[in-house]
């Protein structure tokens, strides 16, 4: 099983048991068993037939538009379902004791990542990582949502104010804008984000938590608002660890990029340079020391979700994934 | 008569390990696609494709049932499992005799081109009525077994539920 990103334009169709993509001068057969994702970038027709189709086979599909941002994504009717995990989300969101328990670990994970990833760059200064540090303990004491996420959202803001000295490439970057990105780095930021997103909204559906009932983010803030939660443990070892092989490798550069006036987003070519190194890190695997099997990065994501459903279950604490490598 | 709700998978799965029992019937369940269960899907679907018969019975579900004969088929892949796929068995023949149908089990391993007769005799039938008041008393507890720390563990797809 795979995950197939489609940059072409055509049409996706059912044809008997399998999945055929369809260009101007090509078809391509897709076996229906292979494909897990389906990431569509290009301008796609899609009928109810095949959706019908992704659905009895359990595939979600992602979709992007004209500038690769994520639009949405296909979440096929849930087959795994337990009343008895949707009670306890519940449960743990209503009691706000309960609900900081584990948002405070989203939070902690987060910044633990970020001072993860300044080590690696003896260049910054080391008083940042104290800085940082202090922020993790200053998180564990907040008694609100509100002031956790003001925490989180400073120790980011030191995080992204030190990426002009990881990154080695000249590139205009003062902070962080999101809805448009308004240059280089931004621009990639979004879009590595979003893939972190939609892989970890694919493991969700691959287990009985529901999606929209989150602990740091409001349940009402998105649909899949508990991606938006467990995406904040990754986005700095998943996503950012990639943007910085990527930029001072010179894989990408500016020539990747277009700026208009006021928003900046990842050409296709880019995309697709950005795609295929994200897929080939979650594919990548690492010996997990307390399963003792290797394990892919997708499944550390998996692994998560079942931590946190084993604390949802009181069988263990919640302890968010912490890299070890 | 025992709550019917009971099926063959929670007594099996009873005699491998009641933290799956809690698990299973708590519908947490890990999705299909360890290469064990494809197989004995793919078994399943090839060995008996002429006379394949499923039948669902107060969620007791039976791979196949020659009614005439009073005879309940399972078919396994190997016998690995051997003691959860007889009291699996056993218990489809317990409760038929309930409700007032005499049946013989055979179980068939078509990979070792082996059947082998399944009855019931009195000591089985007060295991299995123990085994049933305690699978009650399990699935109501509001807390999972512990992990039970066996080999079987490493075959189980819930290994790394339990062991991450
Ligand atoms: S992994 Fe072991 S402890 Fe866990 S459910 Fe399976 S058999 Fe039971």
């Amino acid at each position: 099983m795979k995950d197939y990103y489609i940059f072409k334009s055509g049409r996706i169709s059912r044809k008997d048991n399998s999945i055929v993509m369809e260009t101007e001068d090509t078809k391509i057969p897709i076996p229906v068993n292979d494909i897990d994702n389906l990431y569509l970038f290009g301008e796609i027709d899609l009928n109810t037939r095949v959706i019908n189709f992704f659905a009895k086979n359990g595939i979600l599909v992602h979709f992007f538009n004209y500038y690769g941002w994520w639009t949405g994504s296909f979440y096929p009717r849930e087959n795994l379902v337990s009343g008895e995990i949707i009670v306890r989300q519940v449960e743990h969101y209503l009691d706000i004791k309960k609900r900081l328990e584990i948002a405070k670990e989203f939070v902690y994970s987060a910044i633990d990542g970020f001072i993860k990833n300044i080590k690696k760059y003896p260049n910054i200064d080391d008083s940042n990582i104290a800085t940082m540090n202090n922020f993790s303990a200053l998180a564990l004491e907040q008694d609100t949502i509100a002031s956790l996420m003001g925490i989180e959202g400073n120790a980011r803001e030191l995080y992204y104010a030190l990426f002009p000295q990881i990154i080695k490439q000249e590139i205009e970057f003062t902070k962080r804008v999101k809805h448009p990105p308004d240059n280089m780095l931004n621009a990639i930021i979004s879009f590595v984000n979003s893939l972190i997103y939609t892989a970890v909204i694919k493991e969700i559906y691959r287990t009985q938590l529901n999606p929209t009932i989150s602990y740091l983010h409001e349940p009402s803030y998105r649909r899949f608002s508990l991606a938006l939660d467990v995406a904040e443990i990754f986005k700095p070892i998943y996503g950012d660890r990639l943007i910085f092989d990527l930029l001072n490798n010179r894989e990408l550069t500016d020539k990747h990029f277009d700026k208009e006036l006021n928003y900046c987003y990842l050409k296709e070519n880019g995309r697709k340079i950005v795609v295929k190194s994200f897929d080939e890190k979650m594919n990548n695997t690492i010996m997990h020391k307390k399963l003792k099997r290797k394990v892919s990065y997708s499944r550390i994501i998996r692994l998560e979700l079942y931590k946190i459903i084993k604390h949802l279950l009181k069988e263990e604490p919640y302890r968010a994934f912490k890299i070890w490598w | 008569m025992q709550n019917p709700i009971i099926t063959g998978t929670q007594v099996a799965y009873y005699i491998v390990c009641q933290r799956k029992l809690w698990l299973f019937s708590k519908n947490i369940s890990m999705e299909h696609t360890s290469e064990l269960v494809e197989i004995g899907k793919l078994i399943h679907e090839n060995s008996y494709q002429r006379k394949r018969k499923e039948i669902n019975l107060e969620g007791i579900k039976i791979d196949l049932l020659e009614a005439k004969r009073g005879l309940i088929h399972e078919v396994k892949k190997s016998k690995s499992l051997e003691e959860s796929h007889l009291w699996q068995i056993k218990y489809y023949i317990y409760y038929f005799k309930n409700i007032g149908i005499q049946i013989e089990g055979i179980i068939d391993y078509p990979k070792l081109r082996k059947r082998e007769r399944v009855s019931l005799s009195l000591e089985d039938t007060c295991f299995i009525e123990k085994t049933l008041m305690d699978i009650d008393r399990i699935i109501r507890k509001p807390e999972a077994p512990t992990i039970i720390n066996k080999p079987y563990c490493k075959k189980c797809s819930y290994y790394e539920f339990c062991y991450c």
